[in-house]
Parts: C-alpha cells; sequence; structure tokens
C-alpha cells in the first residue's frame, strides 16, 4: 500500500496544472480517489465529518446487489440445464451441482458486466476530460444493474448501445452523476425493451441458449411467471398455467427464468437488509412501494374483472421485477422524491402504477421499468408540493401566533 | 457557404440571407420551429425529402407573393391575407403530391396540410417577406425551406438507415446480417418512434451548438 502511495505521489505532479499529463488530470484523480481516501477536507463553515462519502455509499450499493448477481449466475446455469434435460426439477442440491451452475452462468454474465462497465465508465472518462470534472463514481452502481436487469442470451453489442444510450442521454446531457432525470440503468433497458423488442421479451431470451434452440427438451418453456400471467390476459383464458408447473416458493427462491438479477425474492431481500441496515436507501420508499402495489392488487382482487385481475396480489410483489425495482431502482436517491412525505407518495404511486400496468395491459407485461420511470419524471412534482405545503402550514401557524 | 455563380443578383448581402439559414440560423436547431413536422414525417427518408421540398416551395412562392403585395396589404388584415396566400399555395402543392407521388403523399396524409400551420412559414412572412423586395424575400424562402430541409433530411436518412437497415426504400444492411439469417444484427425499433426523433433533433441542437460556441 505504502509502495503504491509513493508511486502515485511520485506520478502526481505529471496530472496537475502544467504537468506533462495535464489532459489526463480527472482520470489519475479518479484512480488516486478510488484507491485512497482523498486527504482534502473543508476548512471553513459548520460541517459534519462522514466516512460516507459518494464512494463508500456506492461500494456498499454494489455489495448489496452481490447476492441478487450471484444468486443470478447460478440460476442462468441452473435454467439452461433443465431447459436441455440435465438436470430434473426434482434434483437435489449438492454442491457440485450449484458450483456446475454457477460456473456456466459466471462465464455467461461476466461478458455482459464486462461490456457494460467498459463502455459506460469509457463515456463518462471521455465526458470528464472533455470538461474538466471529475470522474464521477455513480457508473459503478449503474454498471452493474444494467447486467441485472437484461436477459442472458442478449446480444452484447445491443447491452454496449443501449449502455451508451444511457450514459449520454440519461447522465452526461444534464450534467453527469447526480443530476440525472430518470434512473440510467432502466433507461438502458427500456432502450433494448423498445428498440430490440424480441430481443428483451418473449418466452426464448430468457434461458441461455434458448434462442437457438439446440438439444431443449420439449417440456420445458422459456416463459417468466409474469409472461405467463400476461399470456393468459391476452388470450382470454380464465385460469393462469403456470409454466414448468412453478409454484410461489419458486418464484419466492428465484429458480425461474426471467432477466438475470431479477428473479430471486430472497436474494433482493438480503440486499434489501444491507441497504437498510447501512441506511443507504430509504425504508419509506421501499414500504410504500410495496404497501402500494399490494393494495391496488386487492382493489383489483375486489373488481375481479380478467384474469390478472383475480390472481392473488401478493404473487404481484414475487414475479418480474417488481422486488428488484422496489429495492435498487425505486430507491435511487438521485432520481427519486428527496422529501420523507414525498417519499412515500413517490413509492405508493410507482407500486400502484406497476400493478396496474400489469394488470390491464399484456403488451407490456413488465410495469415496473415503466411505472418508476414516470414516477422519476414526477418526483421533483411530488416534492414541490410537500414543500409548498410545508411553507402554507407554517405561514399558517405564524399567523395565528401573531393574533 | 453556397456555391452560386457570382451574378449581379447574387450580390453578397442577397446571399447572406439565402445562405445564413441553412446553419447558423436554421429554423429549426435555433429557433426550434417546425418541430411537430420533423417528428412526424421523418421515419422513412423519401417522405422527409417530399416534405422539405414541399415546405421550401411554399415558403419561397409565399415569401415572394406577400413581398410583391407588402405594399397593398393593410396592416390590420395582413395575417388572413398572408392565410389566404398560404393556403392556396398548399392546396397546389397538395394537389401536385397526389398526382405524382400518391404513395409519399398518402404517408405524409394530414402534415401536407399542416404545412399551413407551419411556424417556419409564418414567421418569414412576417418577419421578412413584409419589409423586403422580392427577390431577396425569395432567396429568405428558399434558404429557410433549405435548412428545414436539411434537418428533415438527416433525421430521416438516420431514422430509416437504423430503423429499417434501408434508404428511399433500398436494403442497405445486408440480409445475411440479420440475426434471423444467422448474422448479428438488428433494426432498432426505437428509431422509427417519435420519441427518437425529437432525441434526434436534439443529438443536432447540441452538436450545432457545440460548434457555434467554439467558433
Amino acid at each position: 500500500m505504502k509502495a503504491l502511495r509513493n508511486y502515485l505521489d511520485k506520478i502526481k505532479p505529471n496530472f496537475e496544472r502544467g504537468g506533462k499529463f495535464e489532459k489526463l488530470h480527472s482520470t489519475f484523480e479518479a484512480f488516486e480517489t478510488f484507491l485512497f481516501v482523498p486527504n482534502t477536507v473543508t476548512r471553513q463553515g459548520a460541517h459534519i465529518r462522514d466516512a460516507m462519502d459518494m464512494k463508500r455509499t456506492m461500494s456498499i450499493v454494489v455489495i448489496a446487489l452481490l447476492p441478487a448477481l450471484l444468486f443470478g449466475m447460478f440460476n442462468v446455469g441452473l435454467q439452461h440445464f433443465r431447459a436441455i434435460g440435465d438436470i430434473a426439477p426434482t434434483t437435489s442440491y449438492d454442491f457440485g451441482l450449484i458450483w456446475h451452475c454457477f460456473w456456466f452462468g459466471f462465464l455467461k454474465v461476466l461478458p455482459i458486466i464486462v461490456v457494460s462497465y467498459v463502455v459506460g465508465l469509457g463515456i463518462e472518462f471521455l465526458f470528464a476530460q472533455l470538461r474538466g470534472h471529475e470522474v464521477n463514481e455513480g457508473f459503478l452502481v449503474t454498471g452493474l444493474l444494467i447486467p441485472l436487469v437484461m436477459p442472458v442470451d442478449i446480444p452484447l453489442w445491443m447491452v454496449a448501445v443501449a449502455t451508451a444510450f444511457a450514459v449520454v442521454f440519461g447522465k452526461e446531457v444534464f450534467g453527469g452523476t447526480g443530476m440525472n432525470i430518470f434512473n440510467p440503468a432502466l433507461l438502458a433497458r427500456a432502450f433494448v425493451f423498445f428498440a430490440y423488442t424480441p430481443y428483451i421479451s418473449g418466452e426464448k431470451v430468457w434461458v441461455a441458449g434458448l434462442t437457438k434452440g439446440e438439444g431443449i427438451i420439449d417440456s420445458f418453456s422459456g416463459a417468466t411467471p409474469l409472461a405467463d400471467a400476461a399470456n393468459a390476459l391476452a388470450n382470454g383464458a380464465t385460469t393462469i398455467d403456470w409454466s414448468n408447473s412453478s409454484t410461489p416458493i419458486d418464484w419466492f427462491l428465484g429458480t425461474i427464468p426471467g432477466a438475470i438479477g431479477e428473479t430471486s425474492t430472497l436474494a433482493i431481500l438480503i440486499g434489501a437488509a444491507i441497504l437498510l441496515y447501512t441506511g443507504v436507501a430509504s425504508w419509506r420508499i421501499m414500504l410504500s412501494v410495496v404497501i402500494g402495489g399490494l393494495g391496488i392488487g386487492l382493489v383489483y382482487n375486489a373488481i375481479g374483472a380478467n384474469v390478472l385481475m383475480t390472481m392473488p396480489a401478493w404473487y404481484h410483489l414475487l414475479v418480474g421485477g417488481f422486488a428488484f425495482g422496489t429495492v435498487y431502482m425505486a430507491t435511487d436517491p438521485v432520481t427519486g422524491a428527496q422529501t420523507n412525505t414525498g417519499k412515500c407518495i413517490y413509492g405508493l404511486l410507482i407500486g400502484a402504477m406497476a400493478v396496474t400496468i400489469r394488470v390491464l395491459n399484456p403488451g407490456y407485461p413488465e410495469g415496473m421499468m415503466l411505472a418508476i420511470l414516470l414516477m422519476n419524471a414526477l418526483a421533483p412534482l411530488i416534492d414541490h408540493y410537500v414543500v409548498e405545503a410545508n411553507v402554507r402550514r407554517r405561514n399558517k401557524r405564524l399567523k395565528l401566533t401573531v393574533k | 457557404m453556397s456555391n452560386m455563380e457570382k451574378e449581379p443578383f447574387f450580390s453578397a448581402k442577397n446571399l447572406r440571407v439565402f445562405s445564413l439559414p441553412l446553419l447558423r440560423n436554421n429554423p429549426v436547431t435555433v429557433q426550434i420551429l417546425g418541430i411537430c413536422s420533423a417528428l412526424a414525417v421523418t421515419a422513412k427518408l423519401k417522405p422527409a425529402i417530399v416534405m422539405a421540398l414541399s415546405v421550401t416551395v411554399v415558403t419561397a412562392m409565399s415569401n415572394l407573393i406577400i413581398s410583391l403585395l407588402r405594399k397593398t396589404i393593410p396592416d390590420r388584415i395582413r395575417i388572413i391575407v398572408q392565410l389566404v396566400v398560404v393556403a392556396a399555395l398548399v392546396i397546389i402543392v397538395d394537389q401536385v403530391l397526389k398526382a405524382y407521388v400518391y404513395d409519399v403523399s398518402k404517408q405524409l396524409s394530414v402534415f401536407v396540410g399542416l404545412i399551413i400551420t407551419n411556424c417556419i412559414i409564418m414567421g418569414r412572412l412576417e418577419a421578412f417577406a413584409l419589409g423586403n423586395r422580392p427577390w431577396p424575400a425569395f432567396l429568405d424562402g428558399i434558404g429557410n425551406g433549405l435548412g428545414y430541409g436539411l434537418i428533415l433530411v438527416t433525421l430521416g436518412f438516420f431514422r430509416e438507415l437504423l430503423g429499417n437497415g434501408s434508404l428511399l426504400g433500398y436494403k442497405i444492411i445486408p440480409d445475411s446480417w440479420y440475426i434471423a439469417n444467422g448474422g448479428f444484427y438488428s433494426n432498432n425499433g426505437l428509431m422509427l418512434l417519435p420519441p427518437m426523433a425529437l432525441i434526434g433533433v436534439g443529438i443536432i441542437i447540441w452538436i450545432a451548438n457545440s460548434r457555434k460556441k467554439k467558433a
């Protein structure tokens, strides 16, 4: 460590103003602060000194994402081997089998992560250099979120294009990390969803190797539970035919086809626990999204006009990206509401909107993405009215005391 | 900027009137006018070109006519007179399109009629034709129409190429590239949706502004 510090100190003058590599200053700065806590402190005014700077916050979110990522890798392997008939749904798990699945999934998922990071960080560095800014840490999380919301069989160049679009039009045009209106990872997914629809929807893309269709056994279907439900809705069926006869237990554990990181509610709950324990994510948002989704689900249960309305409301929390979106996407501190009351309204509306889109529109089975993006746009408005209401209340109180 | 031959008609001042709206004072990217039709007709290149030409003809002719009439039009009813002139020209253009390029005319549908409400035209009539002689007014109309057309054609070019893999209906991207045929490529469906046209206009404005800052 000491040798590294000494080396950095030695080459540092080259990157300062007037040095040889002056233009690469922000790149150097990014690496230096990534490796060591910066020694610059505020000197004026009253400040609370805390170790929680943006880099640490982001690291904690990355750690919280690990359970979903690791389980996602395992599940990619599991679904693949189930699809080709190597593993029967009844096989019990032992260490060798888990490792076998995990290693297969690791090799499938790693390229997607690498592409997302290389493209995203490349653009971040480029913009930082051009504008003479510091490189922002925000992409550390976004770069991991993007692979987790993609299907495993997606062509890598689509990931690259979507990442580039999300970073440039989601973040850089607004001025970089902290200034963005929309969650960049969701924007990447929305881009793929609207631009390359066949590669992020349907029944084939969620399981590795299923698009090519080699050696797939007949009894296996790659449809996600949410797609099963949407199909039933589109066909006007009265009962939902869950493919591979999956049950809510499977949905909770996550041994179902789906986007890489979104399937396991259990792994996501572990991540949620980390985020809540460290205080990085807002419990108000998480709780109110769940309440919003459940509440509107119960209302639809009471109406019961189509097959998705009669589906138990709590199913919605387990299938699709609801849990993932609630824990990792809706709680994004930049794009979400800032005031406490605002957070509750924001969360309730996300949950309600997501379930509403699912229930009423079979064309967009994944309502969570669209719900969060829509509410991202409305979050500043919510905050504005919360603040206004507060001002009015205090004004009234003031008048009362004056009288 | 313009490569026209030097005739007495094309004095430096007149050339400036013509060339300014092409890039430096482009009606779409600088004045943000005519965005609505820029979004609507640029999913393919051919309608974009036809629309660009139609608007150029209408701006040029209406500028010319209004400029000729500028001393006789009573100030208080000038908008009505302008509307009558523009509407007549638009109907002529519409009929010509229906007669010679019927398929494109069907694609453009209501947007040909809506040239009447295109802000660029009324803007040029009010801002230029009413106060200038016919020849500069005509050049100004052509310049603004082409400036608008430039953006339309650029948008149409990229939207059709990336969204459909073709240009003017001819396949540009080889069939064997597509995933369905064992390749790796896929068309970008978002390009054909209106939001992407808006983002496209945004990109063009972005590029234009950053170049202007440097100059």
